[in-house]
């Protein structure tokens, strides 16, 4: 069985930037990644490219079997495999919550209204907003807002979700109420790629953290080695830095 | 003020050269038209299924029945060619097909505009410029007086068809650059939201972005149509009575001749009422759509 997703010495360059230094990660089905690191790290842009929205510059990147590449057909093929939560949320202002969790499935997956509906109702309720559904986002609080996102990206049945840092838009008060949502899907088996400075959960969900610095996988680890041991320098520094803030 | 030049020649600026004992035909073309646009922008209609495909009906339904009236020919009504075509009919006529098609080919422009192939892009670019930096009067002269030089002898095309094709490459170009100004706007993450739930462009175009785009540049785009509204009174420099071209013409008889304030004053009135209207809508329609709320 292939795993949930494979990299292999993946570069991604921004002009002289290197964003990512040849990144080689391997995530197993039902495993639970956090990645961490200082900004400009290349956190984000690792997971953009799992999903596509970047162009990695070398090396393989395959979700489920699948190589990610421009060739016809994969794209599709790999983003019915893959959901995103994004840190600004990224919903569609013009969409109830409802719709938001409908579009996808009905349009990419074919599904049919009435059944796109009901699950996403179920969803809204698994996240524990269904009474906001027929609200508009710009209605919504922050932490109502990324749960509808969560909701969304669950909608697309996907096998893999990747949260690209989905409580750094947050007010304090608000994230726990997201990150009780991340630690119930964690729950439930599904597979998850997580970028977040939030080390409690990272404590609390993750298989393994996976540490960046300057576009590098400097450390992977257990939690409990990673939080023991940090690696490097680096790590440590970025360790006493978000700990100090967590204990705040 | 003269209230027997009004009443005494008020059909001729409404409905120009048109024969005078047909006129209920354009009159009757024009309550249609006005029953047909005010439904369809009845809020909340084109929600629900079974009004929507009434409406979708009535449309082509409607706009058989004025050509039939304008026309003629049918139904033994006598055939008036659309030389004779004039008025507030021939105003209403140049201004919403020619609106209508602009709007079409706009989105189909912006879109090309912000392609990733450079073909594409490059022929919307041109066509936008092209358009753009050409006097709307040198494009209706072409379309009258230069066309027939360009085709085969004997191809002919009716007048207010070509009249009516000028105005509305010439319009699509201003419109199309204020739907990309709204397709900018769009933060860059909905385009990555669209992408990751694997929706096609075109899919994300008419769901997501347009809807959104649109919705934003109303206000420049009803002061397009406005502005067309207007503009539809320069075919007179290509020999076709309008509206204003009608009042114009209204003063051309011994007995009145001199006047100008009275048939221009009531012209300026109906072109102000139906500009007030469209105003209006698109002030309900923006308070509707929320924008500015995001």
């Amino acid at each position: 069985m292939s795993a949930a997703v494979s990299m292999r010495e993946v570069s991604k360059r921004y002009g002289p930037l290197t964003a990512l230094d040849r990144v080689s990660l391997e995530v197993a089905r039902g495993e639970r990644i956090v990645v961490c690191g200082p900004s400009g790290s290349g956190k984000s842009t690792l997971v953009s490219c799992i999903d596509g929205l970047l162009d990695h510059d070398e090396g393989r990147i395959v979700v489920d079997g699948i190589e990610v590449s421009r060739a016809a057909g994969t794209l599709p093929a790999v983003r019915r495999r893959v959901a995103m939560v994004f840190q600004q949320f990224n919903l569609f202002p013009h969409l109830t919550a409802l719709e938001n969790c409908t579009v996808g499935p009905e349009l990419a997956l074919g599904i049919g209204r009435a059944e796109a509906r009901a699950a996403a109702l179920a969803l809204l309720e698994r996240v524990r907003i269904p009474e906001q559904a027929h609200k508009y986002p710009a209605q919504l609080s922050g932490g109502q807002q990324q749960r509808v996102a969560i909701a969304r990206a669950l909608a697309m049945r996907p096998q893999v979700i990747l949260f690209d840092e989905p409580t750094s838009a947050l007010d304090p008060e608000m994230i726990r109420e997201v990150l009780d949502v991340m630690v119930e899907l964690a729950g439930s088996g599904m597979t998850m790629i997580v970028v977040t400075h939030e080390m409690g959960f990272a404590r609390e969900v993750a298989h393994r953290i996976v540490f960046m610095d300057s576009g590098r996988v400097v450390q992977d680890d257990p939690p409990e080695r990673f939080f023991a041991a940090p690696a490097t320098d680096r790590a440590r520094d970025f360790l006493s830095h978000v700990l100090r803030k967590d204990a705040a | 003020m003269c209230w027997a030049f009004l009443a005494d020649r008020w059909r001729l600026i409404l409905f120009g050269p048109y024969p005078y004992a047909q006129q209920w035909r354009p009159a009757l073309a024009m309550v249609l038209f006005a029953l047909l646009v005010g439904a369809s922008l009845a809020p909340g209609l084109w929600a629900r299924r079974g009004s929507r495909l009434a409406l979708g009906l009535a449309w082509p339904a409607t706009i058989a029945a004025i050509a039939a009236l304008l026309w003629g020919g049918v139904l033994g009504l006598p055939p008036v060619p659309s030389r004779l075509w004039g008025g507030l009919p021939l105003t209403m006529i140049l201004a919403s097909v020619g609106v209508s098609g602009a709007f079409v080919l706009a989105i189909l422009l912006a879109l090309g505009r912000r392609s990733d192939m450079p073909v594409i892009r490059a022929i919307s670019a041109g066509f936008i410029e092209f358009f753009r930096g050409v006097p709307l009067v040198a494009l209706l002269f072409l379309a009258s007086v230069l066309f027939p030089y360009f085709v085969p002898p004997g191809w002919t095309m009716d007048v207010l068809l070509r009249a009516q094709i000028a105005f509305a490459l010439f319009f699509a170009a201003y419109m199309a650059e204020a739907i990309r100004g709204g397709l900018q706007a769009i933060p860059r993450g909905q385009y990555a939201a669209c992408e990751s739930l694997g929706l096609t462009y075109w899919q994300a175009q008419r769901r997501i972005l347009l809807p959104q785009a649109l919705r934003t540049v109303i206000p420049s785009l009803v002061n397009i149509f406005i502005a067309a509204f207007k503009d539809t009174s320069l075919v007179v420099i290509i020999s076709m009575i309008d509206l204003l071209g009608a009042a114009n013409a209204s003063t051309a008889e011994a007995k009145w001749w001199g006047l100008y304030i009275e048939p221009y004053l009531f012209v300026a009135l109906i072109y102000l009422a139906i500009c007030a209207v469209m105003s209006a809508y698109s002030r309900g329609l923006e308070h509707r759509l929320g924008v500015g709320e995001r």
